[in-house]
């Protein structure tokens, strides 16, 4: 018999603002478990993106603060240097995390922060009603790209977890996908790999999750999950790209 | 309390704030304002306080954001065109009502300009950088010694207000070395209530956008109230004063004593607040007075604007005329200054507004 599992509190009981089909609901639940599991429900801060990641001051419940578009890494650093018993997350999309805010989010994987950024990946700016993005797949028709992204034009996507992993001295660095119930399992192992290794200590820790966007992608919320797999995955692998040390 | 030694200010200004009992430090290489982020660089570690190199202005605020929100005591630190890059953090800040403390060692010119000492960011800090309406308490020192009682200061009023607060130095400050004494290490406070400490069980008193417009108007009044500044120079009987913060108003005290000597009533006002701008100084001369001269190192004259606002606003019954003495790239000297006095009270230039 299915076991039906109850979410943490601090994951909110009420409306959540998101669209229907959309990633972040999973995304955002997932770590509410993962803080929950691992006793840290009245020990994390966020340090928020804007996009629809904005969106957490509305059910997550917990100490957030609203960050300039593309700051969060920054503003998490300044949390986590005088609150290092804290866990200190980012919460971002990937307009926020590898374009405006790529220079923060690149220059706190350097520094080996002992911070875990979180980046939605949908590949495209959602909140503003998709436009291109740095992680655009080739081709792919955003509402500046009408015709398809022409990478001739605009340089290829960034692959952000694949840089971090092979440039920087992290502690942990994956890609999970939100789609089916084995890749949301195997996310949640990505979520708690990134968390522990914060709060042992070890560095910097990253996970990217693929995130469908139904309303930007102009198709169904189980058209999506088809666009997941058979779009995005090829393009954006899943998979533990710096795994920690020990394991 | 130790005694006094020969220090440069930017050092002086430095130690001052590890003595005010600094957390957190964030910021980034620009002459002339380098040793501050040196001194910091073994300083916090020695005291165990965090420091950070950060990679541009952008990041070294919000580092400082992040700190404040916690409850600890944050500063940046930068000059002219670094100071650009922060305001978008400035204005976040402000949002959350954060108190914290930045250091502009001003620098010449637009654009990349140079390093010769000015006053001219005076407009951009004492009006706010960023989007939106919030206004930053602007500290003007004028000694290393005064550098030093400020900054140990500012973080009080920082707090007191949940405020930022802005220290306002000059290339020439920052560089030249002057006797100062260096107050003793300030007992910790006590963490604020509203910081973030993970429980997310605490009110942050962040207040809500539909209170926000009575929230921002009222504080400016509490602190426009309280925090006005100045030091006044043989004004009582003056008939023309000099308005001037910083080194230029230790020319122009100079200037004030040739001319005196020379038989002229000239006198000084010099705000030590800049924002809040000291209006109740100007209610001070007597009726002797003829006219203002602002006297600034900067290339257009900027706080001109706030002495014939004030002027406007106190002296109701007559046109009180104000006249500007800007000196471009470089400090005035008493010559000049005491030139632009005659050339004044002689009607040979023009008043401003």
């Amino acid at each position: 018999m299915a076991k039906l599992k109850k979410a943490p509190a601090v994951w909110g009981d009420t409306h959540h603002p998101f669209c229907a089909g959309c990633g972040h609901g999973i995304v955002t639940r997932l770590i509410a478990e993962v803080l929950e599991e691992l006793g840290q429900l009245d020990n994390f801060m966020f340090s928020l993106g804007v996009g629809c990641s904005c969106n957490l001051h509305h059910f997550f419940r917990g100490d957030k603060m609203q960050c300039a578009h593309g700051r969060p890494a920054a503003m998490a650093t300044g949390m986590k240097r005088v609150s290092p018993e804290s866990v200190v997350m980012t919460y971002q999309g990937d307009g926020d995390a590898a374009v405006i805010g790529i220079a923060e989010t690149l220059n706190a994987a350097y520094r080996n922060e002992k911070i875990t950024a979180f980046v939605i990946n949908n590949a495209l700016f959602g909140m503003t009603g998709g436009q291109m993005s740095w992680t655009t797949l080739p081709g792919m028709k955003t509402k500046t790209s009408v015709k398809g992204r022409d990478c001739s034009l605009t340089g290829d996507p960034i692959k952000l977890v694949e840089m971090i992993s092979s440039q920087f001295n992290v502690a942990y660095a994956a890609r999970g996908a939100v789609h089916t119930a084995k890749d949301i399992n195997r996310t949640r192992s990505y979520v708690k790999n990134a968390l522990e290794s914060q709060i042992k200590g070890e560095g910097y820790s990253i996970v990217e999750f693929l995130a469908p966007c139904p309303t930007n992608w102009g198709i169904s919320p189980i058209d999506s999950l088809k666009w997941v797999d058979e779009k995005m995955l090829p393009f954006y692998p899943t998979g533990e790209f710096k795994t920690r040390k020990g394991d | 309390m130790s005694t006094r030694k020969m220090m440069k200010g930017n050092i002086a200004v430095a130690e001052a704030a590890v003595r005010a009992g600094l957390d957190f430090y964030g910021g980034y290489p620009i002459t002339p304002q380098t040793e501050v982020l040196e001194h910091f660089s073994y300083r916090m570690a020695q005291e165990g306080r965090s420091f950070v190199q950060a990679e541009n202005e952008i990041a070294a605020i919000n580092m400082v954001i992040g700190a404040s929100v916690c409850g600890r005591r944050a500063m940046t630190s930068s000059s002219g065109p670094g100071m650009a890059l922060k305001q978008e953090g400035i204005s976040y800040a402000a949002r959350y009502s954060l108190p914290y403390v930045m250091l502009n060692v001003q620098r010449w010119g637009t654009g990349l300009g140079s390093l010769d000492t000015s006053q001219c960011d005076y407009w951009r800090e004492t009006r706010g950088g960023g989007n939106g309406d919030y206004n930053t308490i602007v500290l003007a020192p004028s000694t290393v010694q005064e550098l030093v009682d400020l900054m140990y200061e500012s973080f009080d009023i920082a707090e007191k207000y949940r405020n930022a607060v802005l220290i306002l130095s000059e290339a020439a400050l920052g560089q030249m070395m002057e006797p100062c004494i260096m107050p003793d290490y300030k007992k910790a406070p006590k963490l604020p209530e509203w910081r973030f400490d993970g429980t997310g069980k605490r009110d942050h008193g962040f207040g809500s956008q539909t209170d926000m417009t009575d929230t921002v108007r009222k504080k400016r009044e509490i602190m426009q109230k309280n925090e006005q500044r100045w030091e006044s120079y043989m004004t009582d009987d003056a008939e023309y004063i000099f308005v001037a913060f910083g080194l230029p108003s230790r020319v122009c005290r100079d200037a004030v004593g040739k001319l005196r000597a020379d038989g002229e009533k000239a006198g000084l006002i010099r705000p030590v607040t800049l924002w809040p701008f000291p209006v109740n100084a100007f209610k001070e001369p007597g009726s002797s007075i003829k006219g203002f001269i602002s006297v600034e190192s900067n290339d257009l004259g900027q706080m001109v604007e706030d002495v014939a606002l004030t002027s406007k606003l106190i002296f109701r019954d007559r046109a009180m005329p104000v006249y500007s003495y800007a000196s471009g790239r470089a400090l005035p000297s008493v010559r000049k200054v005491v030139e632009h006095y005659y050339a004044a009270k002689n009607g040979k230039i023009k008043e401003v507004f």
